[in-house]
C-alpha cells in the first residue's frame, strides 16, 4: 500500500535473522506530519521494521522509499547521510554519549552535518529550552535524570529539523508523567515542523498519541486503518 | 451482551432443539448466569418473527413439544454483522467480547480480525481522550486519564486474548 | 577469612565458565610474556659468571717467572684473527712432553699440523663462506673443543699443533691453564650500561604485568557486582577479585616458566655483542627466580587491591569514582628529581676507573622512570582539561578523555617508560660509543689494515713486504722496520740511563706517511720532531745529531753493547722535520732513514710493521692480506684500522636494544589493543545508537584514533624529556657534555607507529560493533 503523497513508504519488505523471518512481507507508508503508532508484542517485528525503514539495516528484500529516493537501492554512506539530515532518532535508554555535555549532545547532529561549532549550540539551546531542559545545558547524561535525559534525546532528534523522526520505544524507562510530558512534546514539536513520527511502542496510551496505528504480528504488518471503516 | 445474536451464532453450527441450545449456552457462557428456558423460547420466537430462523421440524413425543430451529441466510448475515461491529468501548465488556470471540471461534469465522477491530476501536477512543487531555485544563486531564487506564486495561486484556486465540479455539471446540 | 575470600575467586577463575576462562588466559598470556622476560634477565649474572669460569680455566698465564721447562709443559702463543667482521682467537701449541697439559675442552693436544676447533668455526670452515678461511688456517681438523671449553656456543676458536714454536718467537711455557687471580673488575661504563638496560627494560614489564592482571576487570566488576546482590560485602567481593587475578598470575607464571625453559634451548644460536650462551648457561639465579615466583602473584593481589579502591562495586552496578579529586603535583614530581640526584650522587665514573655503586644507579633509574609513570596522570589531566573545541571526532575523544584520564593515562604509561628507558639508553650508549671510536684515532682512508710481526730477521721482514705487495686487493704498503738507537759512550752525569730514540727505516713514500718529508730521495735521513707533546724531544736531539755516531745494539740492563758495537753515523744532510700522524693514529718519531742511507742488517731486533691500503672493489681484500700474513708466520698481527669488530659490535647491541625496546613496546601496543577493545565493547549501544544517527565510520574511527594518540603524544613528549634526562644525567656522569639526539627520534617513532598500529587494529571489531544489533534491547 503506497498512498498517494507519503513521504515514506516500504513495500513487501522480507528480513530474517537466522532462520526465523523478523519481517515477512511487511508494508508501510507515512504523510508529511502524521505520526503512526507500530504496535504489537515484543519479537514481533517492530524494531526491525524500524531500521529498515530507516534505512539503518537493509531488508533481504522489499524497496523503502523516502520521497524520491529508494533507500534500498543506496549505498551505507549514501544512506548515513540521509539519516543525519532528513531523519531524527529517539530510543529507549542509553542514547546520550556519556562524556558530552547536555548540549554538545543536543548539538551532536548538527555538528555532524557540518554546523558549525557556535551556531550549532545556539541552536541547540533553543531546542533545549523548548523542552523544558534548559537548566542542565552544563551537565553530563550521568548527572541528569531519566526523564530529563530523554528530553535531550528528543531536543537532540529534533534539532536538526527531520523530515521524519523513528522513536523507539521513547518512553520505555519513563514513568507515566514523564513519559506523557516527553510524548507530548515530541508530537506537538513534530506538528509544528510538519514531520512525520514513526513511533514504536507497545503501550496503548503511548500509541494514543498518534493519528494511526499499525501492529506487527509475526512479521506481518496490518493496518488498523482498515479495519475501522 | 446480546442473547438473540448468541443463540443464533449457536445454531450456525447446525439445527438445534431449544433444550440444546439452553444447554449449549451455558455450557459456554452460562458459567454465573444459566439461561432460561423462557428466556429461550421469546428470544426464538422474536428471531421467527424477524425471519433470522425458521422451524426445522417438529418432534412429536412426550413431554413439551420439541421444535427445531434453523438458522435462515439472512440470520447468518445478521451474526457476521454482529460479530464485526466493534463494541463500543467502556468497562467491563469482556463478557460480551468474550461471547463474540467464542462464537467467531465457533462458527470459524476470524476472532482475530474480531479483536484488531475492537484494538482499534478502543484506541480511537483513547486517541479522543489524549486529544482532549492535549488541550483540557487539569480536571479534564485526570478525568481523561482514568478513562485512559481503564481502557487500557481493556486493550492489553484484547492483546492477550489475541495471544492465547489457539488455545482457545482448541477448548471450544471440544 | 581474607584467604576463604581469595580461594573463592581463584574458584572463580578456575571455574567461572567461558568468559572467566578467557580473561584467566589473557591474564596468564601476559604474565607469561613478562615472566619469560623477567627470568630471562635473572639469569643474565649467570650467564656472564658462566662464560668468565670458562674463560679464566682456559686462559695461558705468563706468570712472573718463566716456567721450567719438564715433560708436564708446553709452549703456548696466541693467535687473533678476524673473518670478515668475526672475531676468531686461536692458539699455536707444541707440548715439551707427555704429560702436557690440554686446554679445557680438548682431550687431546693436535699434532703439528692439526687443530682442534670450536663447533662454531667447524661449521664456518665446512661452509662455502669459509673458503678463505681454510687457507688462513691451513690445519686439519681432528676434533672439536667441548663446551667447558667456549665461553658460548658462536664462539670461533682453535688450538693448533705446532713444532717450531719457540720463545725467541713470541711464545711462552705453560705448566697448567687457568688463572688463580681474581678477574679485573667490569668495565664501570659497561656496568652503569648493563644495569640501566636492565631497569629500562624491566620496568615496562612490570607495568605490562600490572595491566594484565587487569585485563577484562570491567566485566568481572559487573559480575562481582551482581555477587554484592547477594549479600557480599565490599571487602569481600575486593579479594575475590584479587583470588582471580591471583590464579590468573599464578597460570601465567606456570607458563612462562614453561615457556623459558623451552626457549632456552634455542638461545644458542643468538649472538649478541660477540657473546653467545649456552641453554645451561641461562640459569636464573635462584634468589631471583624465588623473588619472581613471590613477587608477581603478590603484585596481582595488589595491583587489583589498588585498582578497585576507585571503583565502588554496588549490588546494582559499578561505580568508577572519575570524577574524582584533581591529581597534585606536589608529591609525584620528587620523585624522579630524587632519582637524578641519586644518579648524580655516584659522582663520575670515567672509562676505566671510577666507582659503580649498582645500588644508586638502580635505584636512581628506576626512581626516575617511576616516577615518569606517575607524572604522566597529571600531564594528561593537566593538558586533556584545556583541550576543546575543534571538529566533532576530536571532541568525542577529548571528553571522553577529560572524564576518563586515568584509565588512558595507565594505558601508556607503559609505552612512556619504555620509550624513556630506550631512549636514555640509547643517548647513553651512542655518546660513549663514539667516544670510544675517537679515541683510536685511526685513518682507514690511508690505510684499513696493519700487520705487524713479532719479530724480524730481515728475510723474514723482506718476505712479507713482498708477499703482501702482490696479494690481491692490495693497493699500497706502507712498509717500515723499527728498531732502537742511542748515544754511544757511558751514561752522563744527570742523567738516569743513555739517550735513545727510535729508528725507522723505509721509502720515500712511506716516510711521507709518517712525517713531513718535504722533497725526499732514497739516500735521505731526516729526524723526526714529535709534534704530539707526548713525547719529550730531549733525548731525540741528545741522540740524534747530524753528522754524529748511535749505537744500535745497546743491552738495556748493561747500558753496554751487546757484543760488538754496531755504529751508523748520521749523514750532515740530515733534516729536522714535524712528524704526521700514521693511518694507525699513531705519532712515529726519532731517526727516519731511506733504505739507501741505512742498511737494515745493522740494526738490533728490528721489527717489521706494515700498513695495507686495500682496493675498495674488491670485497674480501682485508681477507687476502690476513690469509697472506698467517702464510708468513701464524703469529702475525693483522689489525683492522676501520675498526670492524668494534661497529660490529655497537651494531649488535644497538640492534638488541632495539629489538628488546620495540619487543617491549609490542607487548604495551597489545594490552593497549585489549583495553581499547574492552571499552569499545563497553560503548557497543552508543556506537549502534550513532551510527543510527548517521555518524560516518571515520567519525569515529577519528575518535579513537585521538583517544589513543593525545595520551600517547603526551606520553611520548613526557618520555622523551624524562629519557632525555636520565640519560644526560648517565651522560654526566661519564663526563661527557655531547650527545647524538639522532638516536632519539626512531623510539619516538616506534611508539608514534605503535598508536596507528593500535588503531588500525581496533578498526575491525569498530566497524562490527558499528552494526545496528547493539539496538535490540539488551
Amino acid at each position: 500500500m503506497t498512498p498517494e503523497g507519503s513521504l515514506l513508504a516500504a513495500e513487501g519488505l522480507y528480513k530474517s535473522y537466522g532462520v526465523t523471518p523478523a519481517l515477512d512481507g511487511a508494508e508501510f507508508s507515512i504523510h508529511p506530519g502524521e505520526v503512526v503508532a507500530v504496535m504489537g508484542p515484543s519479537g514481533s517485528g517492530k524494531s526491525t521494521l524500524l531500521h529498515c525503514l530507516a534505512g539503518i539495516i537493509s531488508p533481504d528484500s522489499g524497496t523503502v522509499r523516502y520521497g524520491p529516493h529508494t533507500l534500498t537501492g543506496m549505498s551505507d554512506a549514501q544512506r548515513s547521510a540521509l539519516r543525519r539530515t532528513e531523519f531524527g532518532f529517539v530510543f529507549q535508554f542509553g542514547q546520550l554519549v556519556p562524556e558530552l555535555t547536555c548540549l554538545e549532545n543536543v548539538a551532536l547532529p548538527l555538528r555532524l552535518n557540518g554546523t558549525k561549532r557556535k551556531q550549532a549550540e545556539q541552536q541547540a539551546r533553543e531546542w533545549m529550552e523548548r523542552l523544558e531542559v534548559e537548566s542542565v545545558h552544563g551537565q553530563r547524561p550521568g548527572e541528569i535524570s531519566g526523564g530529563q535525559g530523554q528530553r535531550i534525546a528528543v531536543a537532540r532528534a529534533l534539532a536538526t529539523r527531520p523530515r521524519v523522526i523513528f522513536a523507539d520505544e521513547p518512553t520505555g524507562a519513563l514513568d507515566s508523567l514523564n513519559g506523557e510530558r516527553v510524548l507530548t512534546l515530541l508530537t506537538n514539536a513534530a506538528r509544528d515542523t510538519n514531520a512525520a513520527v514513526v513511533l514504536v511502542t507497545h503501550e496503548a496510551r503511548v500509541a494514543a498519541y498518534s493519528d494511526r496505528e499499525i501492529v506487527v504480528r509475526d512479521g506481518k504488518v496490518k493496518d488498523m486503518l482498515a479495519g475501522l471503516i | 451482551m446480546s442473547i438473540g445474536h448468541t443463540l443464533l451464532g449457536l445454531l450456525e453450527s447446525g439445527p438445534r432443539h431449544g433444550y440444546d441450545l439452553k444447554r449449549a449456552f451455558d455450557e459456554h457462557f452460562g458459567q454465573d448466569r444459566p439461561l432460561h428456558y423462557g428466556q429461550v423460547y421469546s428470544t426464538m420466537s422474536r428471531l421467527l418473527k424477524n425471519g433470522l430462523v425458521e422451524v426445522d421440524g417438529v418432534e412429536a413425543g412426550a413431554g413439551p413439544e420439541r421444535k427445531r430451529y434453523a438458522i435462515t441466510d439472512a440470520g447468518i448475515t445478521d451474526v457476521a454483522q454482529w460479530l464485526a461491529r466493534p463494541e463500543k468501548p467502556e468497562p467491563y465488556l469482556q463478557s460480551t467480547l468474550y461471547t463474540k470471540i467464542v462464537l467467531a471461534l465457533l462458527t470459524d469465522r476470524d476472532a482475530a480480525e474480531l479483536l484488531d477491530t475492537q484494538r482499534a476501536e478502543h484506541l480511537r477512543l483513547m486517541r479522543g481522550l489524549t486529544e482532549r487531555k492535549r488541550t483540557g485544563d487539569l480536571a479534564d486531564q485526570l478525568i481523561c486519564d482514568h478513562a485512559l487506564f481503564h481502557l487500557e486495561a481493556d486493550l492489553r486484556w484484547l492483546e492477550l486474548t489475541a495471544a492465547r486465540l489457539d488455545k482457545l479455539a482448541e477448548a471450544v471446540r471440544t | 577469612m581474607r584467604a576463604r575470600h581469595l580461594a573463592l575467586g581463584v574458584r572463580f577463575a578456575a571455574g567461572g565458565g567461558r568468559e572467566g576462562w578467557i580473561r584467566t588466559i589473557l591474564t596468564a598470556v601476559g604474565v607469561a610474556l613478562g615472566v619469560m622476560l623477567l627470568l630471562a634477565a635473572a639469569s643474565i649474572p649467570h650467564v656472564l659468571d658462566a662464560r668468565q669460569q670458562r674463560g679464566d680455566a682456559r686462559t695461558a698465564v705468563e706468570g712472573a717467572k718463566p716456567v721450567a721447562r719438564s715433560s708436564a709443559t708446553l709452549l703456548y702463543a696466541r693467535t687473533e684473527t678476524s673473518f670478515r667482521g668475526d672475531a676468531i682467537t686461536g692458539a699455536l701449541l707444541r707440548p715439551d712432553g707427555p704429560d702436557a697439559p690440554a686446554p679445557p675442552g680438548v682431550r687431546e693436544l693436535p699434532h703439528s699440523g692439526e687443530m682442534v676447533v670450536s663447533p662454531a668455526l667447524k661449521e664456518l670452515l665446512a661452509s662455502p663462506e669459509g673458503k678463505l678461511l681454510r687457507e688462513r688456517l691451513p690445519f686439519t681438523t681432528v676434533g672439536t673443543i667441548g663446551q667447558p671449553g667456549l665461553t658460548g656456543p658462536g664462539e670461533l676458536t682453535y688450538y693448533a699443533g705446532s713444532d717450531t714454536l719457540s720463545t725467541a718467537h713470541g711464545a711462552h711455557r705453560l705448566a697448567r691453564f687457568g688463572v688463580g687471580t681474581q678477574p679485573p673488575p667490569l668495565n664501570p661504563m659497561l656496568l652503569v650500561t648493563i644495569i640501566v638496560a636492565c631497569v629500562v627494560l624491566l620496568m615496562p614489564v612490570a607495568i605490562f604485568i600490572a595491566t594484565a592482571v587487569r585485563f577484562g576487570g570491567e566485566r568481572r566488576d559487573r559480575r562481582l557486582a551482581a555477587l554484592r546482590l547477594v549479600g557480599a560485602d565490599v571487602p569481600m567481593v575486593r579479594w575475590m577479585a584479587a583470588g582471580e587475578a591471583l590464579f590468573g598470575a599464578v597460570v601465567g607464571l606456570l607458563l612462562g616458566t614453561v615457556v623459558f625453559l623451552a626457549l632456552r634451548q634455542f638461545i644458542g644460536s643468538v649472538t649478541l655483542w660477540d657473546v653467545s650462551a649456552f641453554p645451561g648457561d641461562l640459569t636464573p639465579l635462584p634468589a631471583l627466580a624465588a623473588l619472581v615466583a613471590l613477587a608477581v602473584p603478590l603484585c596481582a593481589v595488589a595491583v587489583t587491591l589498588f585498582a578497585l579502591r576507585g571503583v565502588t562495586i554496588e549490588p546494582l552496578g559499578v561505580v568508577r569514582n572519575n570524577a574524582g579529586r584533581r591529581r597534585r603535583l606536589w608529591w609525584r614530581l620528587p620523585v624522579p628529581v630524587t632519582g637524578i640526584a641519586l644518579l648524580l650522587l655516584n659522582g663520575r665514573v670515567d672509562r676505566g676507573n671510577g666507582v659503580v655503586n649498582p645500588y644508586l644507579i638502580a635505584g636512581g633509574a628506576v626512581l626516575v622512570l617511576f616516577g615518569i609513570t606517575l607524572l604522566l596522570p597529571w600531564v594528561v589531566e593537566a593538558v586533556v582539561a584545556r583541550l576543546g573545541g575543534g571538529p566533532v571526532p576530536w571532541q568525542l575523544a577529548t571528553r571522553r578523555l577529560q572524564l576518563g584520564s586515568g584509565s588512558a593515562a595507565r594505558a601508556v604509561s607503559g609505552i612512556t617508560v619504555a620509550v624513556a628507558g630506550a631512549i636514555a639508553l640509547q643517548l647513553f650508549f651512542s655518546t660513549i660509543q663514539s667516544d670510544f671510536m675517537k679515541v683510536t684515532g685511526q685513518d682507514p682512508s690511508r690505510a684499513q689494515l696493519s700487520l705487524t710481526l713479532p719479530s724480524g730477521d730481515v728475510a723474514t721482514t723482506r718476505k712479507m713486504m713482498a708477499q703482501v705487495r702482490t696479494t690481491e686487493g692490495v693497493r699500497g704498503v706502507i712498509a717500515t722496520v723499527e728498531a732502537s738507537a742511542s748515544r754511544p759512550g757511558p751514561v752522563r752525569k744527570g742523567e738516569a740511563f743513555a739517550p735513545s730514540t727510535q729508528v725507522t727505516v723505509g721509502d720515500c713514500p712511506t716516510l711521507g706517511e709518517l712525517a713531513h718529508t718535504g722533497a725526499c730521495k732514497d739516500g735521505d735521513v731526516f729526524i723526526v720532531k714529535d709534534n704530539s707533546g707526548l713525547v719529550d724531544d730531549g733525548y731525540l736531539f741528545k741522540t740524534a745529531r747530524p753528522g754524529a755516531q748511535v749505537l744500535f745494539n745497546r743491552d738495556p740492563q748493561t747500558e753496554e753493547p751487546d757484543g760488538a758495537p754496531r755504529l751508523w753515523t748520521l749523514p750532515k744532510s740530515a733534516r729536522t722535520v714535524d712528524s704526521r700522524k700514521a693511518p694507525s693514529g699513531e705519532t712515529a718519531f726519532g731517526i727516519f732513514a731511506t733504505p739507501g742511507a741505512l742498511d737494515t742488517a745493522v740494526l738490533d731486533h728490528p721489527t717489521a710493521h706494515a700498513m695495507v691500503k686495500t682496493d675498495p672493489a674488491v670485497p674480501d681484500a682485508a681477507e687476502y692480506v690476513r690469509n697472506t700474513a698467517a702464510r708468513i708466520d701464524p703469529q702475525m698481527r693483522v689489525i683492522t684500522l676501520q675498526n670492524l669488530e668494534r661497529d660490529k659490535q655497537y651494531n649488535s647491541v644497538r640492534t638488541g636494544l632495539l629489538v628488546a625496546s620495540t619487543a617491549t613496546l609490542a607487548l604495551i601496543a597489545a594490552s593497549m589493543l585489549v583495553t581499547t577493545l574492552e571499552q569499545l565493547r563497553e560503548r557497543r549501544r552508543l556506537l549502534s545508537v550513532l551510527v543510527a544517527f548517521g555518524t560516518r565510520r571515520a567519525t569515529l574511527g577519528w575518535s579513537v584514533l585521538w583517544q589513543t594518540a593525545v595520551p600517547v603524544v603526551l606520553g611520548l613528549a613526557l618520555a622523551l624529556v624524562g629519557g632525555a634526562g636520565l640519560g644526560l644525567a648517565l651522560l654526566s656522569m661519564a663526563g661527557k657534555t655531547t650527545f647524538d639526539w639522532s638516536v632519539v627520534w626512531p623510539m619516538v617513532a616506534t611508539g608514534a607507529g605503535l598508536v596507528l598500529l593500535v588503531t588500525l587494529f581496533s578498526l575491525p571489531p569498530l566497524w562490527r560493533m558499528m552494526r545496528p544489533d547493539g539496538l535490540r534491547t539488551e
